[in-house]
């Protein structure tokens, strides 16, 4: 048996899953090159939560978002979406690649890359129109990027592409927000700007699942973690589950004292005890 | 050579169809970084366009594109394998397999060409020059053989391109978010694939399996260097494509009689290639963000300016001490800024001169009263930066000059504002000397430091 934490996710291997869970992963395996990347994974995220998977290098944060999207081969396990599968929620469901995995340099501004948010439900061979440049221009104003709308993309920075991909989800009006570290090489005034906006997205009872890195934040931004190393370490509301032990157990020997360290500050700021 | 009407007019019109057909995907493969995958498929189709012949026993242009279609995917499919499985980079992949593939085709088309009508030359370098020579009726009309296909190849490409364009698009930015949405990113790839294979066929007899690569790829990066807009680098692209059909035949007529009066002409498919490559070249001189000659200007107005404000600096530091600024102390104090050569150093003395800046008394230099309102604010920036950087920034007195000689020149009133909040307000730089006030003349007496220590 994997190292589930039983308090917070009573899984029995076999068990009827929670159809109602935006997100229910059950016994998925993924591979590259025959070597296992993700094992026996088992999970779901109730609906309406801020959550973020964390874990370290290498532990199947970003294939574990895209396994579920169909995006690299399972092996093996089921995936479902408010218990049906992918192909039947494809609406319902927006996904943020890294960064990094983009070509920036690409001939579009902002608005076009936000305007890409409406073109599932626009269908094929239509063209983008004013409606749709209207609503991309709206999410580009939540996210502060109006005035940068016919900015060529790679003139941006950092930050502005990462609030640019936050407005192409925010123009698909999701119910679940997949993203793949959001909160990467932003400043802090970009990273509350994101933060605020995720927040809206939960007050809205929509549910957001950010691969995360920066154990630091974990605790004032989300409401819900996933501790991930090839397997599930555990999952759960972060006062039950982001504890010292676990994150050891996750990070084994590579959690730094620094991230110790900050763990610790953060309980005695909230008064609790060490578990 | 004499321009022939008719044949020279039909030449020109194949190579700009054929040209406009390799823009449209050649596009797409440019900014998906995919440039060598189409020299790749234009290769790769040889032994699809052989089994053609093999299985019609005719140059029947179905069973042709038939083939070539195949050989495009099986191209793209293997590669892929290749670069998965065998673990192999993918340029490597690439060429491994449209190498070899390529090999194949022309070992069957040697084979065949004893049979069937088909010149191995030709398939390599294509024959423009007879093109229009191999005439059929096409809509009550005589016309060269290959003009109704490339027309309707260009055709179908247009419509392709124009239908699925946002698939296009979003499958070439981002093909997991695509995929993610339901698009599907693979198929829009092999899509591609089939078109350039198929374009590449229609374009063999125009100008042949090697000089194909350059109509795909240099009018696209041509074009993208001069516009940061998709559909504007597509249509740029058709224009550049155009006119180096245009361009190459006609230098292929005119060019070789410069050089020699044996050669009459030389390859007018050659010629195009060069043709498209001059405006390549002209297009990175030129282009009016990324070009050469923008960079260059941009690069020349910065130093002018930044030489300027240093000689005004200056001229207010002997100011301020009381003294005159000679012209044999103007040229000492130029030489003496990294930033300044000869050109930027004369331009500068030029442009302030010009905006009445500075003017010269006999042999003396001085400040206009514009000048000097200009000087303090470069002598404010730079002190007020010195004290940051010695206060703020822990750096040594001495070490501070050199910063703020860089720093006083992306200071404006904002950032003063600031600098002053941040020391405090003090009224004298590291080195004792005043710093100017934003509004007043800041005649204190003389600092003993020499200016620029």
């Amino acid at each position: 048996m994997m190292a589930t934490n039983a308090s917070s996710v009573p899984v029995v291997p076999g068990s009827e899953h929670d159809a109602t869970a935006p997100l229910s992963i059950h016994d998925m395996t993924v591979a590259y090159h025959r070597k296992p990347v993700l094992w026996d994974v088992d999970l779901d995220v109730p609906e309406g939560q801020l959550a973020c998977i964390i874990g370290p290098n290498g532990a199947g944060k970003s294939t574990l978002l895209k396994a579920c999207l169909d995006l690299v081969p399972r092996i093996s396990g089921e995936v479902q979406f408010w218990g049906e599968s992918i192909s039947r929620q494809r609406g319902r469901v927006a996904y943020v690649p890294q960064r990094e995995s983009v070509d920036w340099d690409f001939p579009v501004n902002a608005l076009d890359v936000v305007a890409m948010g409406t073109y599932r439900r626009l269908g094929w061979c239509r063209p983008v129109g004013r409606r749709q440049r209207s609503a991309a221009m709206e999410a580009l104003e939540r996210v502060d990027l109006a005035d940068l709308a016919g900015r060529q993309i790679s003139q941006l920075s950092g930050g502005q592409q990462q609030r640019v991909f936050l407005a192409r989800a925010l123009v698909q009006d999701a119910d679940l927000y997949l993203m793949d570290e959001p909160f990467a090489s932003v400043d802090a005034s970009t990273e509350q700007a994101i933060l605020s906006a995720l927040r809206e997205l939960r007050s809205q009872g929509r549910t957001v699942i950010c691969v995360h890195h920066d154990l630091q934040t974990v605790q004032e931004s989300f409401d819900w973690v996933v501790m991930l190393n090839m397997r599930v370490v555990a999952a759960g509301s972060i006062e039950d589950t982001f504890t010292i032990e676990n994150l050891r157990r996750t990070y084994g020997g590579r959690l730094t004292l620094l991230d110790q360290a900050a763990m610790a500050l953060g309980r005695a700021h909230r008064g609790e005890e060490e578990g | 050579m004499s321009w022939m009407n008719g044949l020279d007019d039909w030449i020109i019109v194949l190579g700009a169809l054929a040209a406009i057909a390799c823009v449209l995907p050649g596009t797409f493969l440019v900014l998906r970084g995919m440039g060598m995958m189409g020299d790749a498929i234009s290769h790769a189709v040889l032994p699809g366009i052989a089994l053609g012949f093999f299985v019609s026993g005719t140059r029947d242009n179905v069973w042709m594109f038939l083939g070539a279609a195949i050989a495009g995917i099986v191209t793209a499919v293997l590669t892929q394998f290749l670069h998965r499985m065998g673990r192999l980079e993918r340029g490597a992949a690439m060429g491994v397999v449209f190498t070899s593939l390529f090999a194949l085709g022309l070992v069957m088309i040697v084979q065949a060409a004893d049979h069937v009508d088909l010149d191995p030359n030709c398939v390599l370098y294509g024959a423009i020059e007879l093109a229009p020579l191999d005439t059929v009726m096409f809509l009550g009309m005589e016309v060269p053989r290959a003009f109704p296909v490339l027309l309707v190849v260009c055709l179908i490409n247009l419509v392709i391109i124009l239908l699925f364009y946002k698939e296009m698009v979003i499958s070439s930015f981002d093909p997991d978010m695509a995929r993610s949405t339901g698009i599907h990113s693979g198929l829009m790839n092999q899509v591609l694939m089939v078109m350039t294979a198929a374009t590449c066929v229609a374009c063999f007899e125009v100008v042949g399996s090697i000089l194909v690569v350059s109509l795909l790829v240099i009018p696209a990066a041509t074009a993208r260097l001069i516009s940061d807009r998709l559909s504007i680098v597509l249509v740029l692209a058709v224009i550049v494509g155009v006119i180096g059909a245009g361009l190459g035949h006609i230098s292929a007529i005119t060019v070789p009689s410069w050089f020699s009066s044996d050669v009459e002409d030389t390859s007018t498919s050659g010629m195009m290639a060069v043709a498209a490559g001059v405006l390549f070249a002209l297009a990175w001189v030129l282009a009016p963000r990324h070009g050469l000659l923008v960079l260059a200007i941009h690069r020349i107005r910065l130093r002018v300016r930044i030489v300027s404000e240093d000689v005004l600096g200056f001229l207010f530091r002997f100011e301020e001490r009381g003294e005159s600024m000679s012209v044999h102390n103007i040229r000492q104090t130029l030489t003496s800024l990294a930033d300044a050569g000869p050109l930027a150093s004369r331009l500068a003395i030029v442009s302030l001169k010009r905006r009445r800046l500075v003017y010269r008394e006999g042999s003396v230099w001085k400040l206009s009263d514009a000048g000097r309102a200009r000087a303090v604010e470069v002598v404010r920036s730079h002190r007020l930066w010195e004290t940051w950087l010695w206060r703020q920034a822990d750096l040594a007195a001495d070490h501070v000059h050199g910063q703020a000689m860089r720093l006083e020149h992306v200071t404006d009133e904002r950032m003063r504002a600031e600098l002053e909040i941040q020391t405090g307000s003090v009224s004298q730089d590291p080195h004792g000397r005043p710093i100017p006030a934003g509004d007043s003349e800041g005649e204190d007496g003389a600092a003993a430091s020499p200016p620029g220590d």
